[in-house]
């Protein structure tokens, strides 16, 4: 029998089996797939307010001198214009264009937070390690930081009185530090579901107040936790790239559609910046695009993509929509195929599903700020 | 866990009733429940021969998608009507209303080859274990 690493478990794992989750083996860690149903917890955020546990997500502290713009040399994204107090959303590239992860980076007063994929904190951390200069310090402090997720159109109110007032004024991707549930931490707006939401980051050792705390004052507001399974319904209905199906390190942020978090024109560059200015100064050869099937039949990972009976790329993330009742999936085709109404075909064993190419983000009802 | 005693079992996490000469086809909790909700199920036409141990359909889920096996030789004699717009029977009921097929099998004795209701426990908690 081979040798199996155990899944290691997050600080709100036993609530997990106590709600009675189905626990699966995510990024090296036992995480809930689902508790009562995908389409239950989904349509729970959608409508009122989801819990999530995202504790297997890495965080990573930089500070020193030069930090800021050193790390702005790693991302695409413009990190020389955050304030104290916000956020922003960047894939990180090889020199190549071809992207190592998509990831936060938060602006605190004193240093500088990197939130990262749970597969990719290994590789992330070596990859920022080896071009740090002296002076920039650089944590991994994933092990000391538990995150949870509230999400949908009611987390104002679950929340109301459980955090500093101010943080229920905050915009879009702006953060507050305070307590929540007596947990001191960061309290952010942002999410990955297309609804209103904070994320909440604080030491694991408040986990069992923070989790019951919420659960208790979300109850009258329907709050319920919800699994990766929604959790990725949810994203894929926004077009929200997942690391790994969506964009990898062969995909650039401009065939990605994520064109608008690469700022070529920043004060000291960012690496992958020549490869991603040659790429722009032509039309792409090939472009991430959502679609719709027509049918019951989902699109899945790796099915291929045909037009005219050719096979023209694969599908990168793929489901059936709760939302939308109806299968949605994206993958990258030739340029000249990336235009909404282009009839695509999906290979899905010996049936082809038909397909057009519609504009992303495919569910345009959330409550996001 | 307990799986109904009336009913065989294959490793696949199919059962099969024979009853009134015709065996009824449906895939277990323990599959239904491994799937998650189940959007669509993609079934063979009434007259369609199948074969054991081959794929007959498939079972779409939100997150997953299943192929269904033949626990046994025969064919298609109903399809369930009443899972075209209602698929979630299956994870509601999937050894009473959410059964799949009902197949004239080419040997009624073909079904003691299968697993009881024992040995199908003992599997599901090897799986599960």
């Amino acid at each position: 029998m081979p040798a199996t690493t155990t899944p290691r478990k997050t600080p709100f794992y036993e609530f997990h089996r106590a709600a009675g989750a189905r626990l699966i083996d995510f990024a090296g860690f036992e995480m809930p797939v689902r508790y009562r149903g995908d389409v239950e917890e989904h349509q729970c955020v959608r409508r009122a307010a989801g819990l999530f546990d995202v504790s297997h997500m890495g965080e990573f502290e930089v500070a020193g001198a030069g930090a800021g713009a050193w790390l702005n040399r790693m991302v695409t994204n413009d990190v020389g214009a955050l304030e104290v107090g916000q956020a922003l959303y960047s894939p990180m590239c090889l020199p190549g264009g071809g992207i190592v992860d998509d990831l936060l980076v938060y602006r605190l007063p004193d240093r500088c937070m990197v939130v990262v994929n749970a597969s990719n904190i290994a590789k992330d951390f070596a990859w920022l390690d080896q071009h740090r200069p002296d002076g920039v310090r650089l944590v991994d402090r994933s092990d000391e930081t538990a995150l949870l997720a509230v999400q949908g159109p009611k987390t104002a109110d679950v929340l109301a009185g459980h955090v500093p007032p101010a943080a229920l004024d905050l915009g879009a991707y702006r953060f507050t530090i305070g307590r929540v549930f007596g947990a001191e931490g960061v309290i952010s707006r942002t999410g990955y579901t297309g609804e209103d939401g904070f994320e909440l980051y604080f030491h694991p050792r408040h986990a069992e107040e923070v989790w019951t705390g919420l659960l208790a004052a979300g109850r009258a507001h329907g709050l319920e936790p919800v699994g990766l399974g929604a959790r990725d319904t949810l994203r894929l209905e926004m077009a929200y790239m997942l690391y790994g199906n969506d964009i990898t390190d062969e995909t650039t942020p401009l065939e990605a559609g994520l064109g608008w978090t690469v700022r070529m024109e920043k004060p000291g560059g960012f690496i992958g910046r020549e490869a991603l200015e040659k790429q722009k100064a032509a039309p792409l050869a090939r472009r991430l695009v959502g679609f719709t099937i027509s049918g019951r039949r989902a699109p899945r990972h790796d099915m291929p993509i045909e037009a005219g009976g050719t096979v023209i790329g694969s599908v990168t993330s793929g489901t059936h929509s709760p939302s939308l009742e109806r299968p949605i999936g994206m993958g990258y085709v030739p340029g000249a195929m990336a235009k909404t109404g282009s009839a695509l075909g999906v290979r899905a064993g010996t049936t082809t599903l038909d397909a057009v190419v519609v504009p992303r983000p495919f569910y345009t009802h959330g409550s996001r700020r | 866990m307990g799986f109904p005693e009336d009913v065989r079992y294959t490793s696949e996490h199919e059962w099969a009733r024979l009853s009134g000469g015709l065996v009824t086809i449906g895939i277990t909790s323990y599959a239904s429940e491994q799937l998650g909700d189940i959007v669509y199920l993609e079934l063979p036409e009434v007259g369609k021969k199948l074969e054991a141990t081959k794929p007959f359909g498939v079972v779409e889920a939100v997150k997953t998608v299943s192929d269904l096996f033949a626990p046994v030789d025969g064919e298609v004699a109903e399809v369930n009507p009443a899972l075209a717009d209602n698929p979630a029977l299956v994870n509601q009921q999937p050894f009473e209303g959410g059964w799949l097929i009902r197949v004239r099998p080419r040997n009624a004795a073909d079904i003691e080859r299968l697993l009881t209701s024992a040995a199908y426990q003992k599997l599901v908690e090897a799986q599960h274990a």
